[in-house]
């Protein structure tokens, strides 16, 4: 089981723990995870709102050093996956598009290279019944929310799971062992793209979600996406300061919680990167 | 020597605008066995008609051949008329050189050549004509009503009265349907079981109305006028005979908390149950899935209790025949559950919303019953976690209906009315509280209808909003409901104590094997399909059987209603003859040659073949052979297709007939592989041909 | 109003014009007199226009069409079959398309053997409420006819045969 690997900045950078997560927990599968030479940045959110055809010819650009590797890219960071499944979903429909893409990127559109997401890998190819079995440390009496954020499962054409409730990441989770939690604000924006602008708002999108999760009695909440974890980690110090709410609710990468059920150490998937951290709650359930 | 008359009809100018008509009976007239071609302005017209009247008579013709428009359109009219002159109606054909070739083509060449071969190819079917009869098949005047809902008790009544049995078949305890469900109508606000209680007696108590209650329709056998139908009675587990609908056993039935089908899980009952206390017959029925009895052996306290012992732990299913002439489907509706484990597996829910999680999300059916004076609440309109009064209610239109990413694309037709009848209702009963609606479009058309809306949202206050709802979550104590006001733009959030899902309606889950049984065809959706979306909305395609209410098509209570008496009004009309005539398109045997495969036998879908011995004098079997049922044949030919010693044809089309058709296309005048050097001298073509 | 005498001694379809100067597309369409006959009337109330070259055979249904007429409609000059009826599930009678539709496929089999050109046979589907879709399939069929020209090869075929 060989992927071609397309990591992207974030999981080089601030969300190593996401990367470095992912691989201990594909080692330990037996899933390999061969990372493209010579990617670059897929353009994020910003690439598409200034220049569109340019946003898909970096896609484009992308599947094709999948050559040689695999025909299924593995992507973990939802902004690359959407961007890069929107690029693909849209060459393969409408040929117009992918001539102009083509010309723009110089490249040729290969319809038979997909983009996916990890959740979608770790579903459909790899079953829950083998990742069962791979589990050593059940995450018995881990009450997890499951964070999926605005990208991951928008718009209905790029989803791999149904677009309005989704169920993947539950359903992996507890394969694994864990309680998940029923809440409401699972698919809300967590207001990352409007960080700097607009902080303020952004600290009370996340209270919203942090206080959503709170409630329907969780213990830790699962990100598949780089900026939502950054978000739900790094603003809860703001948000006691400024709105006097006191969450200290670990929010960490579900390969993190994977990698740990499957016998990775909590140095292994760097656990211990987390602003808040998630280290006194795992002690406790005895999964550290 | 056939002695054929050609009648080229100019329907006015709308066929001799492209088709020149008098070169079509020219051309017509020098065909082998032509006695007269005559081509005239509207040969339908009562001139027209004696023209052909009187060629029949003067050239003594034994076949006619109108060209004029689709045999669909007219051929009734000639073969009327040929009758009249003496002729055999079977021996008058038409070829259609208007709907298949005037209105189709440019007026060029082609187009009259194209309607001289279409006359040819029916010539040359018509001097193979055979002078027929039309089958007589006798009518059973008994009618079968599948259905006890509004529909079937309208049609039931209407056929009674008419003076004819009627066989009703309801599958649940009691006939009443969903209106007995519901609180009032629209736009009267009447009282719903007010008015269809009287009716359901009616149903009970008719002479002419056998009543088969808990039952359902197992197979249909026969055709037009003879249907055999197996009824099979479930095991109610109660003599209805014997049993006074006391209610004693309903008291003492130990298991009590199965959740009400009729109040939608509003409210429990109990294991031996009268569904509701207006239910007809008013007697119980045993629910065997749930009955402590049935399920660990032991109980009985309804039989103990009973003074009349009448409960019957050994009753099993029964089967009974019935035999009648015309069915009226009447199954109507259910609403698309929007939980994601809901009846109808085709289709996704929606999760998103939260029914079936949330016990304040609840569907327009729930909020009937807690509107109804007879429902859990008894009318007081109370929410279903807490019993609290909702001061918010908010209603979303538009729930699986005019949603095609969720699978459904018709528009629910009664939902925009019975919200805004909600609205009011609840504004009624809650003088202080607030019902929003999201709504798409608002669909009222009707007497009143409009009117109606317009009284909820002025005169009541409801506040509709045109947008959709993106989410629906829990928060303490409230619902939020987040959706987008597309007037304004904005962004909506409210905070609600209930919310209502104007679900789609939907035909009953799993009627497919219904209609199939019956033969009917039915759309995408599983609604049963007419015959004529026009002309025919309440006959099906299979003669004798006829649509009433909500299978066809979402429908309010008038036009179900409405329906139910148009399908009573054409059971009435097939009953009104002793005899009926059909088309003598069957198929025959030759005894000689059939090889007794008996493939036709089983290819037949109307089962009319059979297996016949013949004997001679002594009684010695000498062979068997094919042997087609007339009566059953609806004359589509299959067997006469698969044959494999040519031993079954079908009388109007016969294999020679047809083969003389197809040989009338030869294109003569014109070369078939025209090239340069066969300019010269036989063609080896032509020798061939 | 025009009459002409009876000629017994004529042959067959004289009167129609001599010789056209050029070939045109021969179509034989055998159709069910319940969906694709009633479609083709659509077509006609509609005032749809299509190519002229169709010649209509009704059939109360596709499980009456025996391949042997195809076979017969080639041999007379024939350079294209077209078979349609109601879509599955609408017979009229219930099973006779899904009948045809079995017999087409093992015939169909048997005649790519034989090295029949099967472009020149088609199949289809068409309701009474498909005007449209009858005038499509005309103007396709008759499109790809016209290209391929006359059917030579099945004159060759039987020359041989």
């Amino acid at each position: 089981m060989t992927y071609a690997y397309y990591p992207g900045c974030s999981l080089k950078g601030t969300a190593i723990d996401y990367h470095t997560s992912a691989l201990a927990l594909a080692e330990r599968l037996g899933i390999e995870l061969k990372e493209m030479e010579d990617w670059v940045c897929c353009g994020a959110s910003p690439i598409h709102q200034r220049n569109p055809a340019l946003a898909s010819g970096v896609a484009n650009l992308l599947l094709s050093l999948s050559e040689g590797i695999s025909k299924d890219v593995a992507v973990l960071c939802a902004a690359c996956y959407h961007n890069m499944k929107k690029a693909e979903v849209e060459m393969r429909e409408d040929g117009k598009k992918r001539n102009e893409v083509e010309e723009l990127s110089g490249i040729p559109f290969n319809p038979e290279v997909r983009t996916r997401h990890f959740l979608d890998i770790l579903d459909k190819d790899y079953g829950l019944n083998a990742l069962k079995e791979k589990v050593v440390k059940p995450l018995s009496e881990l009450r997890v929310a499951c964070y999926y954020g605005c990208l991951l499962s928008r718009p209905p054409e790029i989803a791999f799971d149904d677009p309005e409730q989704p169920m993947i990441m539950e359903r992996i989770l507890e394969a694994a062992g864990a309680e998940t939690v029923s809440w409401s604000h699972r698919l809300e924006c967590c207001g990352a793209s409007h960080a700097v602008p607009l902080t303020d708002a952004v600290l009370r999108l996340v209270n919203d979600v942090l206080a959503s999760a709170r409630d329907a009695g969780a213990d830790i909440i699962a990100c598949a996406c780089p900026l939502c974890q950054a978000n739900l980690d790094m603003r809860q110090e703001g948000i006691r300061a400024k709105l006097g709410v006191a969450h200290n609710l670990p929010a960490v990468y579900f390969t993190q919680l994977l990698g740990i059920a499957c016998g990775a150490t909590g140095k292994q998937v760097m656990i211990e990167k987390g602003m808040v951290s998630a280290v006194p709650l795992l002690r406790a359930k005895n999964l550290l | 020597m056939s002695k054929i008359g050609v009648f080229v009809c100019h329907c006015g100018e709308n066929i001799s605008r492209t088709v020149d008509c008098a070169r079509v009976a020219k051309a017509s007239g020098q065909i082998r066995g032509v006695a007269v071609a005559k081509d005239y302005k509207y040969m339908c017209s009562d001139p027209g008609q004696a023209l052909i009247k009187n060629a029949i008579k003067e050239h003594k013709l034994d076949g006619v051949v109108v060209s004029a428009c689709s045999p669909h359109m007219h051929e009734k009219t000639f073969r009327k008329a040929v009758t009249e002159a003496g002729l055999n109606q079977f021996l008058c054909e038409m070829a259609n050189i208007r709907e298949h070739c005037s209105w189709v083509h440019e007026k060029e060449e082609p187009t009259t050549r194209k309607a001289i071969e279409l006359v040819r190819l029916m010539v040359e079917k018509v001097k193979r004509n055979m002078a027929l009869e039309p089958i007589r098949v006798d009518v059973t005047k008994r009618a079968l009503v599948i259905g006890g809902g509004v529909a079937g008790i309208q049609a039931a009544l209407d056929i009674a009265d008419g003076g004819h049995e009627v066989i009703l078949v309801e599958k649940d305890p009691s006939v009443g349907g969903h209106m007995a469900q519901l609180s009032e109508t629209f736009p009267t606000l009447d009282c719903s079981q007010c008015i269809l209680t009287p009716k359901m007696v009616d149903v009970g108590s008719h002479p002419n109305i056998k009543l088969y209650t808990y039952s359902e329709v197992e197979k249909i056998e026969g055709f037009v006028g003879n249907f055999k139908v197996t009824i099979k009675k479930k095991a109610r587990s109660v003599d209805i005979d014997k049993c006074t609908g006391c209610g004693e056993c309903q008291l003492k039935c130990p298991s009590k908390k199965i959740p009400s089908e009729f109040d939608r899980g509003l409210k429990n009952r109990t294991a031996i149950y009268i569904p509701f206390p207006q239910a007809v017959p008013a007697r119980p029925v045993i629910d065997r899935e749930h009955c402590i009895y049935f399920t660990k052996g032991k109980c009985k306290a309804c039989q103990k209790v009973c003074p009349t012992e009448a409960v019957d732990f050994e009753q099993t299913d029964e089967y009974v025949e019935e035999e009648v002439g015309g069915i009226v489907v009447a199954t109507g509706f259910d609403l698309y559950t929007t939980d994601k484990q809901g009846p109808y597996p085709d289709y996704k829910g929606y999760g998103e919303y939260g029914y079936g999680e949330d016990p304040d999300i609840i569907d327009g059916l729930q909020f009937e019953r807690l509107a109804s004076a007879s429902g859990p609440t008894g009318g007081a309109i109370q929410r279903p976690s807490d019993g609290k009064e909702p001061k918010s209610v908010v209603f979303l239109q538009c729930i699986g209906s005019r949603h095609p990413s969720k699978g459904i694309e018709f528009c629910s037709k009664i939902c925009c009315m019975y919200t805004a009848k909600h609205t009011m209702l609840y504004k009624h009963k809650v003088h202080h509280g607030t019902a929003y609606v999201f709504y798409m479009d608002i669909r009222a058309p009707g007497k009143g209808y409009d009117e109606f809306v317009r009284r909820a949202i002025e005169e009541d206050g409801a506040v509709y909003l045109r947008g959709r709802v993106s989410r629906i979550y829990r928060s303490g104590d409230h619902l939020i409901v987040k959706g987008a006001d597309t007037l304004s733009g904005a962004a909506v959030e409210i905070e609600a104590d209930m919310v209502v899902l104007a679900t789609a309606v939907m035909p009953q889950p799993g009627i497919e094997g219904l209609f199939q049984k019956l033969g009917i065809s039915y759309d995408q959706y599983k609604f049963a399909s007419e015959a004529h979306p026009k002309l025919r909305p309440v006959e099906c395609a299979t003669a004798g059987i006829f649509l009433a209410g909500a299978c066809q098509g979402p429908k309010d209570i008038p036009e179900s209603v409405a329906q139910a008496s148009a399908a009573a009004s054409k059971a009435l009309i097939l009953f009104s003859r002793d005899q009926m005539l059909r088309e003598p398109v069957v198929a025959k045997v030759n005894e000689n040659t059939c090889i007794a495969c008996w493939y036709c036998v089983e290819i037949c879908p109307f089962t009319a073949i059979s297996k016949k011995d013949i004997r001679d004098r002594q009684g010695n079997l000498i062979k068997r052979v094919a042997e087609v049922n007339p009566s059953l044949c609806t004359g589509c030919g299959t067997c006469a297709a698969t044959c494999f010693s040519n031993s079954i044809d079908l009388d109007g089309f016969t294999d020679e007939q047809i083969y003389s058709e197809i040989n009338s296309l030869m294109a003569v005048g014109q070369d078939l592989f025209p090239e340069p050097e066969k300019a010269e001298g036989d063609s080896p073509d032509e020798k061939a041909a | 109003m025009s009459e002409s005498p009876q000629s017994e001694t004529q042959k067959d379809g004289a009167g129609l014009p001599e010789a056209a100067t050029s070939w045109e597309p021969r179509i034989v369409a055998f159709i069910c007199n319940w969906c694709t006959y009633t479609g083709a009337d659509l077509a006609g109330t509609s005032r749809m226009k299509y190519p002229p070259y169709v010649r209509v055979i009704k059939i109360p249904c596709t499980g009456r069409f025996d391949p042997l007429f195809m076979i017969k409609a080639f041999e007379r000059g024939a350079d294209g079959v077209l078979v349609s009826g109601c879509h599955p599930g609408d017979c009229h009678y219930t099973a006779g398309n899904y009948n045809a539709r079995r017999k087409y496929t093992v015939f169909k089999a048997l005649l790519e053997t034989l090295g029949m050109d099967m472009d020149r046979v088609w199949f289809s589907w068409i309701s009474a409420s498909e005007g449209g879709k009858w005038v499509d399939t005309i103007r396709k069929f008759t499109e790809v006819i016209q290209e391929k020209g006359p059917f030579r090869e099945y004159r060759e075929m039987i020359d041989v045969g």
